[in-house]
């Protein structure tokens, strides 16, 4: 899939530049052995040092094997392997994202016209589930935020919210209505515009994989997991606070912020440790997920016991 | 149906027992070989609370079985599967108690009193030891009326189970509505019975 998936996009030579600034970016910042064998890169190249992304976190990688097959993607399926074994149905290329609301340059664009201007760059960031595990990610991508300025949102931008593709041929688990499809998150206009905020298009240097929500996902370390929408084929700037699908599913345990908090357990899940996956012992779960520097100044003055 | 009892004793019990061994060892080999997946812990943990819950309703599959197919030898199997889903339910506590909290009686109190899932488990399984404590032959008649009265509980504890079961799953609720419809049918034979009578 991914082979073909980059040869079919040779023919372009934007996105292929684009891929080959996914390679190069994370062969000049990966770090050790086991990533090179991970990826099949020559090893004197996967430890050559380079600048890294001052957001980045060094704790040890996630296995590529675990982060591509453990995986909560609904749209294929409600079990962790489902996603890995059912999203080859998902067609990625072409990909169209349809960019609406309060904004001054609306339209349709293909995602290799968006990805023309950025320049993708690597973020190792650690990604926490509100199920109780976590990973830490090598993903590639590029700030939100570069994509908003240039659709240029108006002043009643408050909020904006994305949507996953919904096509029950391609995505088998929408034929059940588990979630209330397509799937649909937000984020505040301030939270979109934080330099943390990515729009991934890779992971480990590569292209992402189906079940990791390619070819265009939102990327938010700060929040539970599944704040960070997959597949993306809709950005909607509007007035209005947008209710994210899993709010809408049940509101008692989801809210609009679902920002990583140790203090505000959920009722199935102690949220003041998680299980890191590929390690036996918990650790302790951070407020923010350790980005409490980069974005508590978003929240002054809230009360995250109602906002959750 | 008879089965010829040196059968029932020397090939049908014993071939029972291994089968009812095999998920753990399954599990047992998982962690030897590290087949199960990215997150091997939670899956051994939810792995032991299914077949703890399998074994527990297929306890109570003994008694009307034996009356359909007229097979009275099965009641002597009963304490078997009894020992067995207690010995799942266990491992499956002890997997929680370990792997989820690693010991830490503070965080685990805190947990069973917050998380109401978990506080209905503790009841099913605090609740189920007394029965496997007397399912002894000497206990059962010791106990005498009493001890049938003592293992009606085997009712609750399933229902505890389940609903303990339910209120676990985020979303997808497939699994425990079969296992409701399963307990479902077993109850209502009881109750159709009593009612009969
Ligand atoms: C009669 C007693 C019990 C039975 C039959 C039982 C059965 C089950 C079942 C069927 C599941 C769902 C597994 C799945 O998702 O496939 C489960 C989950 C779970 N049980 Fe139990 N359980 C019992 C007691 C307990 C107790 C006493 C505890 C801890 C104090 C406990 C802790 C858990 C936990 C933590 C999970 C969820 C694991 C996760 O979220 O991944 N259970 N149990």
């Amino acid at each position: 899939m991914l082979i073909l998936k980059n040869k079919d996009l040779t023919d372009n030579d934007v996105t292929d530049f684009d891929i080959y600034q996914n390679r190069r970016k994370f062969m000049k910042n990966a770090a050790g052995v086991g990533i090179a064998a991970a990826t099949g890169l020559p090893l004197i190249e996967a430890n050559a040092k380079a600048v890294k992304s001052p957001y980045s976190t060094n704790e040890k990688l996630t296995d590529y094997e675990d982060i591509t097959s453990y995986c909560n993607f609904y749209e294929f399926g409600t079990g962790k392997s489902d996603p890995a074994n059912n999203a080859h149905t998902l067609v990625t290329s072409p990909w169209t994202v349809t960019v609406e609301g309060e904004c001054e340059k609306p339209g349709k664009y293909n995602l290799e016209d968006l990805l023309k201007t950025v320049s993708i760059e690597e973020r190792i960031y650690r990604f926490r589930c509100v199920e109780g595990w976590s990973m830490v990610i090598p993903w590639m991508g590029f700030p939100l935020a570069d994509l908003i300025k240039r659709m240029k949102p108006t002043s009643k931008a408050k909020y904006v919210y994305f949507e996953t593709l919904h096509d029950p041929k391609q995505m088998p688990g929408q034929k059940r209505a588990v979630l209330d499809w397509p799937y649909t998150e937000g984020l505040r206009m301030d939270e979109a515009m934080n330099p943390l905020t990515l729009l991934g298009t890779g992971i480990y240097g590569k292209d992402l994989l189906n079940q990791n929500g390619a070819p265009l996902r939102l990327v938010v370390p700060w929040k539970y997991g599944f704040k960070s929408i997959k597949s993306i084929v809709k950005i909607h700037f509007s007035e209005t606070q947008p209710v994210n699908s899993w709010q809408k599913a049940n509101k008692n345990e989801y809210g609009f912020f679902s920002n990583v908090n140790p203090q505000v357990s959920h009722p199935r899940w102690s949220q003041r440790k998680e299980r890191r996956i590929g390690q036996f012992r918990k650790i302790k779960t951070q407020m923010f997920n350790g980005y409490e520097k980069q974005v508590a100044a978003l929240y002054k003055g809230m009360d995250l016991k109602k906002h959750y | 149906m008879q089965i010829p009892e040196p059968y029932f004793t020397r090939l049908f019990k014993p071939v029972l027992f291994i089968l009812l061994l095999l998920p753990a060892l399954y599990y047992a080999y998982g962690i030897w070989q590290d087949t199960l997946g990215a997150n091997p812990l939670e899956a051994i943990i939810r792995g032991l609370g299914d077949w703890g819950l399998r074994i527990l309703l297929l306890t109570l599959l003994v008694s009307p079985l034996r009356r359909i197919i007229n097979c009275p030898q099965l009641l002597r199997t009963r304490r078997m599967l009894g020992l067995y889903a207690y010995f799942y339910v266990v491992l499956h506590l002890l997997g929680y108690l370990w792997f989820d909290q690693f010991f830490d009686w503070e965080e685990i109190w805190f947990d069973i009193l917050e998380r109401p899932f978990i506080t209905i488990g503790m009841a099913a399984v605090i609740l189920l030891t007394p029965l496997a404590v007397t399912s002894t032959k000497g206990m059962i008649r010791r106990l005498g009326k009493n001890w049938k009265r003592l293992h009606s509980l085997v009712y609750p504890i399933s229902i505890l189970a389940i609903i303990h079961f339910w209120m676990m799953v985020k979303l997808d609720i497939r699994e425990p509505v079969i296992y409701s419809i399963l307990l479902a049918i077993l109850l209502s034979e009881r109750l159709y019975r009593k009612i009969k009578t």
